[in-house]
């Protein structure tokens, strides 16, 4: 285990020692103490290394992440884990607004509660939240799954593409083109996956499907109302 | 048509309307036939101060020349070293702005790359994400850093020699992008993670910051991703270029992107093309005047673009404080966008060479603005690259030559005491005299 001290040794130091560790590296682990809220905390990872964060982070900490476990032991800023493209970030608290954002990959979990636009603009990632989630969560959503044990804020899924969104509780409003949809068995298999990686303690039975009514994919001023 | 009625009494003259213009009226016409406004691609084509309303003085008694052919006029520019530790060297300060693969062609992506690397310039990519072509092809490779982040990853994000975060665009300042279905082949959809022949629609503003304070944060990340080492531009629209510039360098840009609105884009609604923003020469001089109030000029690059058509305005957005331009519509038509040799074509789609505007439809007789594989076939990236490399270079030499007259020994050291201004409009947007005197509206000591 290797451990770094943020606040004695400075973000720099921090991340370009991160980003050289190569694949095969032997220093797998990594714990970072006395991050107090900083920004952009274990960015642009890119080899199958652990880093646990001893407290809470501020913006965009595990930014970009490729292959990482990033475990945050407190809760995190806004845009963790924004634009993802593999590995896993775990958020031991809430996370602030667009958790996810642009994720292409890569488990997101989050153990409290996810802020507004969550998974904004996701084009891939997996979002699973033990919490509720915010308002204009999955805005533009493009691809992807978001899990929420808890309830969802207004305008869920607004002008979402082919992502899906799983919902236990209740949905404040659904967004423009964003319908419930048929719980298929597929869809069943699919949640039970999701729900067992992200340490879920709930059934796949108790959750409704939403997503795309694909209506507002072609511009049709007929249509103009809706947006 | 007779001059008279039956009675013998004249007709008066058919008077067209100054408010009601042919073109006001086919707007009309189009609106009521679809029930839709109409997309179309390119910058404002309203008649705007530009900088065909300056001039250069020239050389006189209190100034001499430099020898035309014989006397050095040094062309290169350095981008970025404010923050970066390798900023970015070019040989000439004429760049190629950012263009979409999807709205554009791979090969004409490959095209840019080659004429841009010939004339020792960079070239940017576009919504959409980068492409081996392009970044094989261009030495100099700015990554657009975009609010659709579609093809954003971090491999990419390292193979850039800069980062270009985009906040606004001088053809739709405020304004999204969407580029239609009919352009979305199968390696345009994969490229965007999004199903193929449906509408794609850019956002407007980022998906994960807000506001400047978040903006120095965004790039305090992606420096962090990228080791420090490459510059970060920040690209706005000609709307409040004072505020916008003093904010973006606040944030730490090493580069601000200046776009007026003369700008291009690949599809936007002409009523906000045509009514939404500054025109370029409007913007030079407070995106200047916020970075010397802020001690950064020179130090903190400006790049303007919009509208620059030959080495005339290249000096004059120079003189005016300028460390560099960017081309985009000009660069296309170096290509052969708009050429008439496809005159027959443009007709059968409406329109005529020069006018052609609908980009985002793919149906470019030039095989540019398209991708559609047999219109592609008509482009060949060699030759297009080098029409490129020798328009970049006439821009250099004619920019060289003006520089030369007024005894500039460097592009860099162009100013606005080079230039008068030919109309008030021109004048006051510009500061500097108009022509014969020594005022311009707005003068400080003035009343008027």
């Amino acid at each position: 285990m290797q451990t770094f001290d943020l606040e004695a040794q400075g973000l720099r130091a921090l991340n370009s020692t991160l980003h050289a560790q190569a694949e095969n590296t032997n220093q797998t682990h990594w714990e970072i103490i006395n991050p107090k809220g900083s920004h952009a905390i274990a960015v642009g990872l890119d080899a199958p290394i652990e880093v646990n964060v001893k407290g809470s982070t501020g913006y965009y900490c595990a930014g970009m992440n490729k292959q990482a476990t990033v475990h945050v032991h407190g809760s995190a800023g806004p845009g963790t884990a924004e634009n993802m493209m593999s590995g896993t970030v775990i958020v031991e608290g809430d996370a602030s607004q667009y958790a996810g954002a642009t994720g292409h990959g890569g488990t997101l979990i989050i153990k409290g509660n996810a802020s507004s636009r969550c998974g904004i603009s996701m084009k891939g990632i997996d979002i699973i939240v033990h919490g509720n989630i915010g308002h204009m969560s999955a805005f533009m959503a493009q691809s992807g799954n978001i899990v929420v044990c808890g309830d969802a804020g207004d305008a869920l899924g607004d002008s979402c593409y082919e992502a899906r969104f799983f919902v236990r509780g209740s949905v404040k409003s659904l967004g423009a083109d964003c319908i419930e949809k048929e719980m298929r068995p597929e869809h069943i298999k699919m949640l039970e996956e999701l729900l067992e990686r992200g340490g879920c303690d709930a059934k796949a039975s108790e959750f409704k499907r939403y997503g795309s009514a694909r209506t507002l994919y072609n511009f049709d001023v007929d249509n103009a109302a809706a947006y | 048509m007779k001059d008279h009625d039956a009675k013998g009494i004249p007709h008066t003259t058919p008077r067209q309307s100054a408010t009601f213009t042919q073109d006001a009226n086919s707007d009309i016409r189009r609106a009521a036939a679809t029930g839709i406004y109409d997309i179309r691609g390119g910058g404002a084509k309203r008649k705007v101060p530009h900088f065909d309303d300056l001039l250069f003085l020239g050389a006189s008694i209190s100034r001499y020349p430099l020898e035309g052919y014989r006397e050095k006029c040094g062309t290169d520019v350095t981008l970025g070293g404010r923050h970066a530790s390798n900023p970015i060297k070019l040989d000439i300060p004429i760049t190629i702005a950012g263009m979409s693969f999807g709205a554009l062609s791979g090969p004409a992506k490959e095209a840019l790359g080659r004429g841009a690397s010939a004339a020792g310039t960079s070239t940017t990519t576009g919504d959409g994400g980068m492409t081996p072509e392009e970044r094989g092809h261009s030495s100099k490779l700015v990554y657009q850093y975009l609010p659709s982040r579609y093809g954003m990853n971090p491999d990419d994000l390292r193979k850039a020699d800069a980062i270009e975060i985009v906040v606004g665009q001088g053809a739709k300042p405020g304004g999204g992008g969407m580029l239609l279905g009919q352009k979305i082949s199968d390696r345009v959809a994969e490229m965007r993670n999004l199903p193929k022949g449906i509408d794609q629609r850019s956002s407007c503003r980022h998906p994960d910051w807000t506001g400047p304070d978040d903006l120095e944060i965004k790039i305090l990340e992606l420096r962090e991703i990228t080791g420090w080492k490459v510059p970060i531009y920040v690209k706005v629209a000609g709307a409040r270029p004072y505020f916008d510039t003093t904010l973006a360098v606040k944030a730490g840009a090493d580069v601000v992107v200046l776009d007026g609105m003369q700008g291009g884009t690949a599809a936007t609604q002409d009523v906000f093309i045509e009514h939404v923003g500054q025109p370029t020469l409007a913007c030079i001089r407070p995106a200047v005047r916020a970075l010397q109030d802020l001690g950064m000029h020179r130090e903190v690059q400006l790049i303007v673009s919009g509208g620059i058509r030959n080495g005339a305005d290249v000096a004059k957005a120079m003189a005016l404080g300028a460390d560099a331009v960017a081309i985009g519509t000009a660069a296309l038509i170096a290509l052969g966008d708009n050429d008439p040799k496809w005159e027959n074509e443009y007709n059968a789609l409406g329109t005529t060479a020069g006018a052609y505007d609908d980009w985002h439809e793919g149906q470019d007789p030039a095989g540019i603005t398209t991708q559609d594989p047999e219109l592609m076939k008509r482009f060949d990236p060699v030759e297009g690259g080098r029409r490129l490399r020798n328009y970049l270079k006439v821009l250099t030499l004619e920019a060289q030559t003006i520089a030369r007259a007024c005894g500039k020994n460097h592009m860099h050291n162009l100013e606005p005491e080079d230039l008068v201004a030919l109309t008030m409009e021109a004048a006051a947007m510009a500061q500097v005299p108009l022509a014969g005197t020594d005022w311009y509206p707005g003068k400080p000591g003035t009343s008027y």
